[in-house]
């Protein structure tokens, strides 16, 4: 597998950061690949933006920073708003439908997938966990790096005593991936 | 393992080179780190507040840089290995006391996570500016060393060969990396500690009557004595002879010691300078690059081969002594360079030095965000057409 | 015939304190009237008389004329940049713990330059020894205005007289958190040797100022160009006054409080940092892991 490039952004308190540094994590420590991930600092953090970006392959990676994410999942309407430019033409949109509303520009995307990961989190008891949700979707959506790898990383990257619930979270958003994989993704009405 | 070696923590990691330079100097044995906050360099103190305690080793947030680089010169005598990080306003502070480690000839490390400059400038942003720093920063003549880092990997091995570095020349050795290795999780293999190697200074092998502490040795490195032992020496930033004396109205000694001093790393530049070579053997267009923009420049290099182009890079990974000799054989070999640096032109000035600025195409980049590897391949188009767009 | 044998007298053998003085360093640099000599020598008699070993002992000096001090004493000694001499011993202090660590500086080096790492040694309250020559003056750089330089005092940097009002030292030391604190001028030498005692045994950060006459330079614009002349003040209108607040330990031309104003305990960062280790290392046997940090 050659670069794989995924950009992750919401808003501050969505543990986005975490969601990345889960996916890289997993990728790095626990399937033998190579990962570099990125985060918004400063500036850039304040006012409630988040981002978090992931470089994944089985080579060396060169370049240290996205260019053209293949994989940009939002889960807020600045972000989207932000960083739907950047999407590789033919990549695929991970969205969040209860938080962003996707128009035309989505369109470049050659698929898109909606992944209600805050609701499925409330549903579970607790809203924090809805990273969690999104990264066992992206996880089945993707497949670039296998299911143990992530249950390995969410449970070394959680905070202690909270092993049990985000890995509910993960399972809860993997299978709803599966579904999302067979059932077809969103269409775009603009 | 022997319990003392319970401070590696072998295994694989995805952590901020901020973090793996800290692994790196415990690994190395560094048992001593003063500091003063500041972004981006402030999770490896913050990562060392956690870890010395448990290696037994001593963290203390200081008032200052001033005082940082001050405490680093006396630990170091006191006969630790000591470090300190910090960014462009905190390496200022920390000049005047860099040229004391480099007069006392106190093994020191520094991690400086460039951030773009000058003053405070972009906290949060990266920045090649302090490569002039580095070398110049104190006044007066001494030489120093500087590696530069591209990887998380390399913030935790070229920590550890810092170390080395400064134990066996006896020098402060400048660790420079930038905000993107700072803030970029990475893979980190911490390898089983017996892979490690490990330089310690040279000690006295004469009693204290006879010990002369500048006293250097063929290498031009003097042995160290460690305060305590009872060897009952003097060290002064005062121009001084070999038993440590001041000399500062004469210029025979002046002369002799700061000759020493310069030479003991000048003379040895071969064995200190690495650089990697890539895809350099049939090159026309040599990039030179380090730290993260190195990494551009690879992805660059990758994309002129896949046009056709004959582009090879020249990552520097020490930065001081500047690897000329390297340059100036490549210089033979391809027609033409490109430069790329996060500042207005500094690294370039190095290879100037060697090279017709006529056969350079200088690729600036004032910090906010790395070059990318189209902008380093417009370079090195340019650079093939003889410097036309 | 009878041959006489004339032998080098040697100081370093025959002298007392000789065997702490380095040789090819004498003659040392001070001016005739200095007041630093004094104190080096009072500074030897206390060193010999609690009998410390000399080996454990380590000098650490900034930059100005007391600061030639460890130059002179055949023990470890670092001579480093103006102001740092503190932070230097920090590390030092830290690094070895078995060491004696006692800095010598002067009033513009550790209060003006060197002020932020005075303060701050003081608030962790270091096991070190700061001993303070309060000369009124800069005296190495050639009589410059200090932060100890009386109001209306000349300089040559205060040539129609000082508009800065002094530090009064002791009540900063107090007030930064030494936990001795002592004031003495050169007349003083017995208290002062014994002061310097008490505060190389202090289980925490001390400091003595000692008012140093300086007849060269702030003497020669104040009408103390006499060595005299300042033994003459400080005899008529110095008071001991042990225990004072010294808030209100005065230093003018018309009076000069010295004693002891501070002795107290707390724990020392080293006793506390060893502690932390302590604590830190249990908490890893414990919880059978490696180390605190997530990696
Ligand atoms: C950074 C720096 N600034 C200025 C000087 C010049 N300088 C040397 S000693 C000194 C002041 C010395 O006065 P003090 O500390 O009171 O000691 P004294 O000579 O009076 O004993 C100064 C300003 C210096 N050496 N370094
Ligand atoms: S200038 Fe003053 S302090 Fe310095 S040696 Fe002379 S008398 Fe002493
Ligand atoms: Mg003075």
């Amino acid at each position: 597998m050659g670069r794989y490039e995924i950009r992750l952004g919401g808003l501050g308190g969505q543990g986005i950061i975490l969601a990345g540094v889960v996916i890289g994590r997993a990728a790095a420590v626990y399937a033998g690949m190579n990962a570099v991930m990125g985060q918004s600092y400063g500036p850039e953090a304040r006012g409630g933006a988040s981002r978090s970006e992931v470089i994944i392959s089985d080579e060396e990676i060169d370049y240290p920073r996205t260019l053209e994410p293949d994989l940009l999942a939002v889960m807020s309407q600045a972000a989207y708003e932000k960083y739907i430019g950047d999407l590789k033409p033919g990549g695929i949109l991970v969205i969040d439908p209860d938080l962003v509303k996707v128009d035309d520009r989505a369109k470049k995307a050659s698929k898109i997938y909606a992944v209600p990961a805050t609701r499925i989190a409330e549903s579970l008891g607790r809203r924090i966990v809805a990273n969690m949700v999104l990264v066992g979707a992206l996880t089945a959506i993707t497949k670039l790096v296998p299911k143990e790898a992530m249950e390995n990383s969410v449970k070394a990257s959680v905070p202690p005593g909270t092993e049990a619930l985000n890995l509910r979270a993960f399972n809860t958003g993997y299978e709803y991936g599966l579904r999302l994989l067979k059932e077809g993704e969103v269409e775009v009405k603009a | 393992m022997s319990e003392e070696r319970r401070d590696v923590l072998t295994g694989t990691y995805f952590v901020i080179g901020d973090v793996a330079a800290a692994e790196g100097a415990i690994a190395a044995g560094c048992r001593f780190f003063a500091g003063y906050p500041i972004t981006p360099s402030s999770e490896l103190a913050e990562h060392m507040a956690v870890r010395l305690p448990e290696v037994g080793g001593v963290y203390i947030q200081m008032e200052d840089e001033l005082g940082s680089m001050a405490a680093l010169v006396g630990a170091s005598y006191a006969g630790a290995k000591p470090m300190t990080a910090t960014s462009g306003p905190g390496f200022s502070l920390m000049q005047e006391n860099i040229g004391l480690a480099a007069m006392l000839e106190a093994p020191v490390v520094v991690v400086n996570v460039m951030r773009g400059g000058p003053s405070t400038g972009q906290p949060t942003k990266p920045g090649q500016q302090d490569v002039m720093q580095a070398k110049w920063g104190s006044h007066g003549d001494y030489e120093i060393i500087a590696l530069a880092p591209s990887t998380v990997q390399e913030c935790f091995d070229f920590t550890i060969e810092a170390f080395n570095y400064a134990e066996q020349y006896r020098t402060p050795v400048i660790v420079l990396m930038d905000e993107i290795l700072g803030h970029t999780r990475e893979k980190l293999v911490i390898p089983e500690p017996d892979q490690i190697r490990v330089v310690n200074r040279k000690r006295p092998k004469v009693p204290p009557e006879e010990y002369k502490p500048f006293e250097p040795e063929e290498d031009l490195v003097p042995p160290m004595a460690i305060l305590g032992e009872g060897y009952r020496f003097y060290a002064t930033g005062l121009t001084h002879n070999e038993q440590g004396f001041p000399r500062t109205d004469d210029p025979y000694e002046q002369e002799k010691l700061v000759r020493r001093l310069c030479d003991k790393i000048r003379r040895n530049k071969e064995k200190i300078v690495r650089v990697e070579e890539y895809m350099l053997e049939d090159a026309d267009v040599a990039v030179i690059a380090f730290g993260s923009v190195a990494r551009a420049a690879k992805a660059a290099v990758k994309l002129a081969r896949k046009k056709g182009i004959r582009a090879g890079l020249l990552r520097l990974k020490t930065i001081w002594p500047f690897p000329e000799h390297i340059i100036e054989r490549l210089a033979e070999s391809v027609k033409s360079f490109v430069v790329a640096e996060l500042n207005y032109g500094q690294i370039v000035r190095e290879v100037e030095r060697r090279v017709d600025y006529r056969r350079i195409t200088f690729l600036p980049k004032f910090g906010e965000a790395l070059h990318t590897p189209h902008e380093i391949l417009e370079g090195i188009v340019r650079s093939v057409r003889g410097g036309k767009p | 015939m009878t041959t006489v044998v004339v032998e080098k007298l040697d100081v370093f053998k025959t002298h007392p304190l000789g065997k702490y003085l380095r040789r090819g360093m004498i003659p040392h640099i001070w001016c005739t009237g200095c007041g630093y000599g004094i104190l080096m020598g009072e500074f030897l008699r206390a060193i010999d008389e609690l009998g410390l070993d000399p080996d454990k002992i380590v000098i650490v000096s900034g930059i100005g004329c007391i600061s030639r001090i460890p130059g002179y004493l055949n023990l470890d000694g670092l001579h480093v940049t103006h102001g740092r001499a503190i932070a230097v011993a920090t590390g030092v202090k830290l690094a070895n713990p078995d060491l004696h660590v006692v800095v010598f500086g002067g009033d513009g080096d550790l209060f003006a330059i060197g002020g932020n790492h005075f303060i701050h040694a003081a608030r962790r309250n270091i096991e070190m020894t700061v001993i303070c020559g309060n000369n009124f003056n800069y005296g190495m750089t050639g009589g410059q205005v200090a932060p100890t330089t009386p109001l209306q005092g000349r300089t040559t940097t205060s040539p129609y007289g000082n508009l800065e009002n002094p530090f009064n030292l002791v009540y900063l030391a107090a007030a930064a958190g030494a936990t001795y604190v002592a004031r003495w001028t050169a007349i003083h030498v017995k208290w002062l040797r014994e002061s310097i005692k008490k505060a190389l045994m202090k289980k925490g950060f001390s400091f003595i100022e000692y008012i140093s006459p300086c007849p060269e330079y702030y003497g020669r614009r104040n009408r103390m160009r006499d060595p005299l002349d300042w033994m003459r003040w400080f005899k008529e209108k110095s008071v001991i006054m042990n225990g004072i607040d010294p808030a209100k330990a005065e230093l003018s031309m018309d009076r000069i409080v010295v004693g002891e104003f501070v002795d107290y305990e707390r724990p020392g960062y080293v006793e506390l940092l060893k502690q932390l280790e302590r604590r830190v290392q249990e908490s890893l046997k414990k919880r059978g892991i490696r180390t605190h940090a997530r990696l």
